[in-house]
């Protein structure tokens, strides 16, 4: 029923697009507040309609699943939660779906943050990894499995200095228990005893950091999960091998649940994904058309005289 | 509880939503809210996290003092100076060390990450061949576009000489990578900011009304 | 001496991290360890002293009732009361057998963490989509080639990054066309043009982090005695 009404509705939106074409192009564009009313409805009601538009896989999501399940069940995996709740949306169902597959496949997660908000994005994810019933099944102990190192302040200065021994910037976990005591991160000094580095960065201080000091300087081998604005930055890296692979917003995460056969909140969010764009592409050719007819007129005015 | 705070979560979301129509009182005060709620989480992460936890912990509780650690702390409290205006001035000793820090470890990391290995990238292997050595020209084609892109993009940053004949059609060139990428960052900043608002709908759909699941 | 302590401490730090690169041991190592946990614990007293300057200024516009001061009360409120939550979860936990922690799911930080900080940050920040979707029908336009350019890329990104025009596409050819052009743009020229800005990054922090070693640049020291 829902349904039905959202996509009667935004079928009725389209077609008053035509009329909002009309007077923009007669010189009345339409007030902001109308834009508005059709970005958040164009939004919400994709959300109401429960449909799954197929998606590619790209290269750059193909690539990091590549490296992944090469990692033997065992692999210690350093797992950067740099995001803060506004980025969530994109990086939680990624982070998410690599956690579900993590305890899966016997991956040892240690976790930590470089943002102060990492630790409890990361302690939502675990959550809501083990929701599923068929992820819980599997080894989980907090200690054993995985551990939550929490936030350090320094930025880069954390890197640099995880790069001689992680015990020197985490002396103890989340839950104070002492380093040397977490039955995990026995015989884990620092970046040679670890196999993989998985982060989720939505700025400053996340990849570009950890490419700088984890991978250039330490010879970690990174992967990354990044907001979109924050993806396009990271392109470079991705071009000269500096990372393994690259997840870039929530299509990125749509993808990577889809390559681990995961359905999540990102393949869900999809669909309203989509239109949000039609929405923003179809104001930005009405406004482009209105600027070519418009200034046609002006010219052919202009002529006249 | 959890029902108690998708409700403030919700009130507060709709609250922030009303400046899209005005400028109001609500919008004001959740802007004030949001504010005290942001220093104070700030706070306390920093404090338990860095300065109890490493500090404390580190340099006066330990079995094993580590007294080095006593230098990062009266820097620290050097920097709170800032607050008296008389002795304000005590507070440049640790920016400057932040600064000096962040100028040392950036000079070199930096360079190599951005410049050194960008231009490896960009030179080697620009002829891309397959496993069994023959050129794959489909990579090929990508990776000539990557070295003109570079090259043409710096030749448009280089303001040092007058951007007039063969230089200034390489700049030209530059201008349009460049153009290209500033629309490749539109197209992902209008999905970031996308996700941002459907991360929201979906709280208050799904969580606060239970029209989602 | 006020101007040239600060200059003096710069220098030695830079140097310590950019000569550390080149010779990991010691002395240079374990000075780069030591300065490590000092910046580490300054940049946290730096956060305190931003908290402890929003207080003051706050007070003073409750003071002084300047525009917006009844505003100032909540700052304040909410300041104060996620710290007292904050440091209560904290202390707490700490003198608990076994010890947690302040952000433990299912503490009252954690219940702030979720359902005040979240919604706020995260609805302000939602917001941007509206602005940017109106100030595209505004002022995007497709004046010249260089912008008719960066309207096109956009547009194929945008349209192909999520299966928009794909599903165009589909009603001629199975193969996900502006998928993998979208995918094409963002490894190829996007590349090209993000590292070209790379490099150029690069050189200028170069030159402006030596500048700032060597003691040529001094205004994060301030001006006057």
């Amino acid at each position: 029923m829902l349904n039905t009404i959202a996509t009667v509705i935004l079928l009725l939106m389209g077609l008053s697009l035509i009329y909002v074409l009309y007077l923009t192009i007669k010189g009345r564009p339409v007030e902001r507040r109308i834009v508005f009313l059709y970005i958040g409805f164009g939004v919400m009601l994709p959300l109401l309609m429960k449909m799954t538009p197929p998606l590619p896989i790209t290269s750059d999501v193909q690539r990091l699943y590549d490296h992944i399940i090469t990692l033997p069940p065992g692999s210690k995996v350093l797992c950067a939660f740099d995001y803060d709740p506004p980025s969530a949306p994109e990086l939680h169902p990624m982070a998410v779906a690599f956690v579900k597959y993590a305890f899966k496949h016997n991956l040892k997660l240690i976790i930590m943050g470089l943002w102060p908000q990492g630790p409890q994005q990361a302690n939502m994810a675990i959550a809501a990894a083990l929701e599923d019933p068929a992820v819980a099944l599997f080894p989980h102990e907090q200690g054993v499995d995985w551990v939550n190192l929490g936030f350090q302040s320094g930025n880069e200065f954390v890197i640099l200095s995880m790069g001689s021994e992680f015990k020197r910037m985490f002396p103890r976990d989340t839950r104070l228990i002492p380093y040397d005591s977490i039955a995990l991160l026995k015989n884990v000094v620092n970046f040679s005893n670890i196999d993989f580095i998985m982060n989720f960065g939505a700025g400053y201080p996340g990849t570009k950091e950890w490419v700088q000091i984890g991978v250039d300087r330490f010879k970690a081998k990174l992967g990354a999960g990044n907001t979109a604005v924050q993806a396009t930055e990271v392109y470079p890296y991705l071009s000269s091998g500096q990372i393994v692979g690259l997840l870039g917003g929530m299509s990125g995460a749509a993808e990577f649940e889809k390559v681990l056969g995961e359905k999540g909140k990102a393949t869900t969010f999809l669909l309203a994904q989509m239109f949000g764009h039609a929405t923003v592409m179809a104001f930005v050719i009405i406004g482009n058309v209105a600027f070519l007819v418009l200034g046609r007129k002006k010219k052919d005015a202009a002529g006249n005289n | 509880m959890e029902t108690v705070g998708i409700w403030c979560g919700a009130i507060l979301t709709l609250a922030i939503f009303s400046f899209l129509y005005k400028d109001n009182p609500v919008y004001k005060a959740c802007e004030a809210i949001f504010i005290g709620v942001s220093a104070g989480y700030y706070a306390i992460v920093y404090f338990f996290d860095s300065i109890y936890k490493k500090f404390w912990l580190g340099a006066v509780t330990a079995d094993q003092p580590e007294e080095w650690l006593f230098g990062g702390a009266i820097l620290g409290v050097l920097f709170l100076t800032r607050l008296f205006p008389k002795i304000s001035w005590v507070a440049r000793w640790p920016l400057a060390f932040i600064v000096g820090a962040t100028a040392g470890l950036y000079m070199v990391n930096y360079f190599v990450t951005n410049a050194m290995n960008q231009v490896a990238s960009t030179i080697t292997d620009v002829i891309a061949r397959g496993d069994a050595g023959d050129i794959n020209w489909i990579q090929s084609f990508g990776t000539l576009v990557i070295l003109v892109g570079v090259i043409t993009g710096l030749m448009y940053f280089f303001f040092s000489k007058e951007h007039k004949g063969a230089f200034g059609g390489g700049a030209k060139v530059g201008i349009w990578f460049l153009m290209v990428t500033f629309g490749a960052s539109f197209g992902y900043t209008v999905m970031s900011r996308m996700s941002l608002l459907i991360g929201r709908m979906d709280f208050l759909l799904g969580d606060w009304l239970g029209l989602i699941n | 001496m006020r101007r040239e302590v600060p200059i003096l401490i710069t220098s030695i730090a830079g140097l310590v991290f950019a000569v550390s690169y080149f010779i990991p041991h010691n002395p240079f190592g374990k000075a780069e360890s030591i300065f490590g946990d000092w910046v580490s614990i300054v940049q946290a007293f730096a956060i305190w002293l931003g908290v402890l300057n929003l207080l003051k200024v706050t007070l003073e516009k409750i003071f002084r009732k300047s525009e917006g001061w009844p505003f100032s009360y909540l700052i304040i409120i909410s300041l104060v009361g996620t710290i007292l939550v904050g440091f209560y979860d904290g202390f707490t936990g700490i003198y608990a057998i076994p010890q947690t922690s302040y952000s433990d799911p299912g503490t009252h930080f954690d219940w702030v963490y979720k359902y005040f900080y979240s919604a706020l940050t995260s609805t302000m920040f939602s917001m941007l989509a509206f602005f940017v979707g109106s100030a595209s029908y505004r002022a995007f336009r497709a004046r010249n080639v260089q912008a008719t350019l960066l309207l096109i890329s956009g547009f194929l990104v945008m349209g192909g990054r999520v299966p928009l025009l794909d599903r165009i596409s589909a009603l001629f050819t199975d193969s996900p066309i502006f998928s993998n052009l979208a995918n094409w743009i963002m490894n190829y020229p996007n590349a090209a043009g993000q590292r070209a800005i790379l490099i150029g990054i690069a050189l200028g922090i170069m030159s402006s982090s030596l500048r700032v070693i060597l003691g040529i640049e001094r205004s994060h020291i301030g001006g006057g005695n």
